[in-house]
């Protein structure tokens, strides 16, 4: 109703023009800027700087480790929020409360407490240690750091949702027949589905992009542990903005498309 | 035996077999919790305690220290303000009003969210560095941004700019435009109107997203670390200074100051907390009505 008529509520000039102008100043004009400078560079040397062995390495570990990282989060954070919203039980407010813990600590706290964690020596590192193998240092240790900073993307995007399904609908199900597995398939999964594949997007992007709670558990060694936002950190140290440029250009690239590609398949089980 | 007494004898069984399931769950939960939470916490206060509490005060106000949470401070106490009007007047423009490009506008504004920060800092030493865009002319006119204070505060307000506006655009698009409709119906002027209906109905919802903007601005790391320069006492924030610390193997320090951080962000957790049943009130109070 109000859509159309002229609205009564001033401030739409105001409020549109601050806002355009606020953000393209602050985060389009300079991200612009990136593809801009990389124009600077002709096709064949931005080939060859983001197909060499080195990016091509550290591409796959961001990647990959994010992945990890988010699928992990997936069941542990369909764990946490299933236990948050369908059960009372002791603790449960201190839980609710923490899960929000990685959002507010600073990335470089978590990066040196998980480090001393899971450090050969450290508390729960040594136990490894002791089985022959090794967690900070290895690509491992990064899948564990993503967890922690991206763990509450997939609880707080699914607890809304499941705590707005009517337990009824299970009921009615386990009554007429439907095994509790039966009941998870196809009752609750395709209800959850949708925010979950948000919360995991979430949790992806963010992962690739993490910088502060990775480098300490690194190890940071080439074409091992080297993540890509280090690299680029590692080729402004070095002054060459080209390849930061090429490097920071490729990123945003693959996540654009992942992400795209996480979106289409969201809207196909959404019509589905 | 009435249909409603076998639901509820079917739905009782169903229960009772979920009983291990559920104990299962619970676990889980208190695991994940122990591992992922509570452990990382307890250990920054352990390794900063470990020799007492003497080396762990000498940390906090040695100078290096000071200077870097007087920096940390200066930061959050520009990004939050600035980027607090910036959410006010895009959760307005998007929420009260019907206009073309609308989803592209929010897509934009979540933009820094799906960035890394590495890429954030990158941007502004292409614009302002050196090499840059921008930096023959700064060098003429004498202005240092990057490897300077400008250039810290310019990362933070960059990772920091969608969370007032996120949390307040779903909370205005749910409230509507009748109120303020009636208001300036009954004779309120544009500014009558903002303080005395749409404020106070946002009010929780806004406090919510400064306190979470504050946490990521008092913590960002990599936007920052790109751009600081790492100059002690002058371009170093708290987390750059537990980073420096780190690597000279100075580990009581660094879990001092760490300490600090983690001191900060349980507050601002107990702060979200507060907000957010604030929030949860009020949405209940208005489903009664």
């Amino acid at each position: 109703m109000s859509r159309r008529t002229f609205p009564v509520i001033p401030g739409f000039g105001l409020t549109l023009g601050y806002t355009l102008v606020y953000l393209s100043l602050l985060v389009l004009i300079p991200l612009g800027a990136l593809f801009i400078y990389a124009t600077q560079l002709t096709w064949a040397e931005f080939w060859a700087i983001v197909t060499s062995a080195r990016v091509l390495a550290a591409l796959k570990l961001s990647f990959g480790t994010a992945l990890l990282a988010a699928l992990l989060n997936g069941a542990i954070g369909t764990l946490l929020a299933w236990a948050l919203v369908r059960y009372t039980f002791s603790g449960r407010t201190i839980i609710e409360a923490m899960i929000d813990l990685p959002f507010a600590l600073p990335t470089a706290v978590a990066g040196i407490a998980l480090t001393a964690l899971y450090a050969p020596t450290g508390p729960i590192g040594q136990f490894a240690t002791a089985l022959g193998f090794k967690i900070a240092y290895t690509p491992l240790g990064i899948t564990l750091a993503l967890t922690f900073v991206t763990l509450p993307f997939v609880v707080r995007t699914l607890q809304p949702v499941l705590a707005d399904i009517p337990r009824e609908v299970e009921e009615a199900a386990a009554c007429l027949g439907a095994k509790p597995l039966q009941v998870f398939r196809y009752v609750l999964l395709p209800a959850l589905l949708p925010a979950w594949l948000t919360g995991f997007a979430l949790a992806f992007a963010r992962g690739v992009g993490e910088y502060g709670s990775v480098i300490f558990i690194a190890g940071n060694m080439p074409m091992k542990t080297e993540i890509l936002p280090l690299l680029i950190m590692v080729q402004l140290d070095q002054y060459n903005y080209a390849g930061a440029t090429a490097i920071g250009v490729l990123m945003l690239v693959v996540s654009f498309i992942l992400l795209l590609l996480i979106n289409m398949l969201q809207r196909r089980i959404a019509r589905a | 035996m009435s249909s409603a007494t076998l639901t509820a004898s079917a739905s009782n069984a169903a229960r009772r077999g979920n009983a291990w399931g559920r104990r299962l769950l619970i676990g889980g939960a208190w695991l994940v919790f122990v591992l992922f939470l509570l452990l990382p916490l307890l250990i920054v206060v352990s390794q900063a305690l470990q020799k007492g509490f003497a080396p762990f005060f000498a940390a906090i106000v040695e100078p290096d220290a000071l200077a870097a949470l007087r920096l940390t401070l200066l930061a959050v106490g520009i990004s939050v303000p600035l980027n607090l009007v910036f959410g006010v007047a895009a959760a307005w423009c998007v929420s009260k009003y019907e206009f073309r490009g609308k989803s592209i506008l929010v897509t934009l504004i979540d933009l820094p969210f799906s960035v890394s920060p590495v890429i954030a800092g990158l941007v502004y030493v292409l614009l302002f560095g050196a090499q840059g865009f921008f930096g023959p002319w700064l060098r003429e006119h004498d202005i240092q941004i990057i490897f300077a204070v400008p250039g810290i505060v310019l990362a933070t307000l960059f990772v920091t700019v969608p969370f007032v506006a996120r949390e307040l655009i779903p909370l205005m698009q749910e409230q509507g435009t009748t109120e303020e409709e009636a208001a300036r119906l009954l004779g309120a002027n544009g500014w009558q109107m903002f303080w005395h209906i749409t404020l106070p109905n946002i009010k929780w919802g806004l406090i919510y997203g400064v306190v979470l903007c504050t946490a990521r601005a008092m913590g960002e790391f990599g936007a920052v670390s790109v751009v600081s320069g790492h100059i002690r006492g002058y371009t170093n924030t708290l987390p750059l200074h537990v980073e420096i610390l780190h690597n000279e193997y100075n580990h009581i320090a660094a879990f001092s100051v760490a300490s600090l951080l983690l001191l900060m962000a349980l507050f601002i957790l107990l702060l979200k907390q507060w907000s957010e049943s604030r929030i949860n009130r009020l949405k209940a109070s208005a489903g009664e009505e």
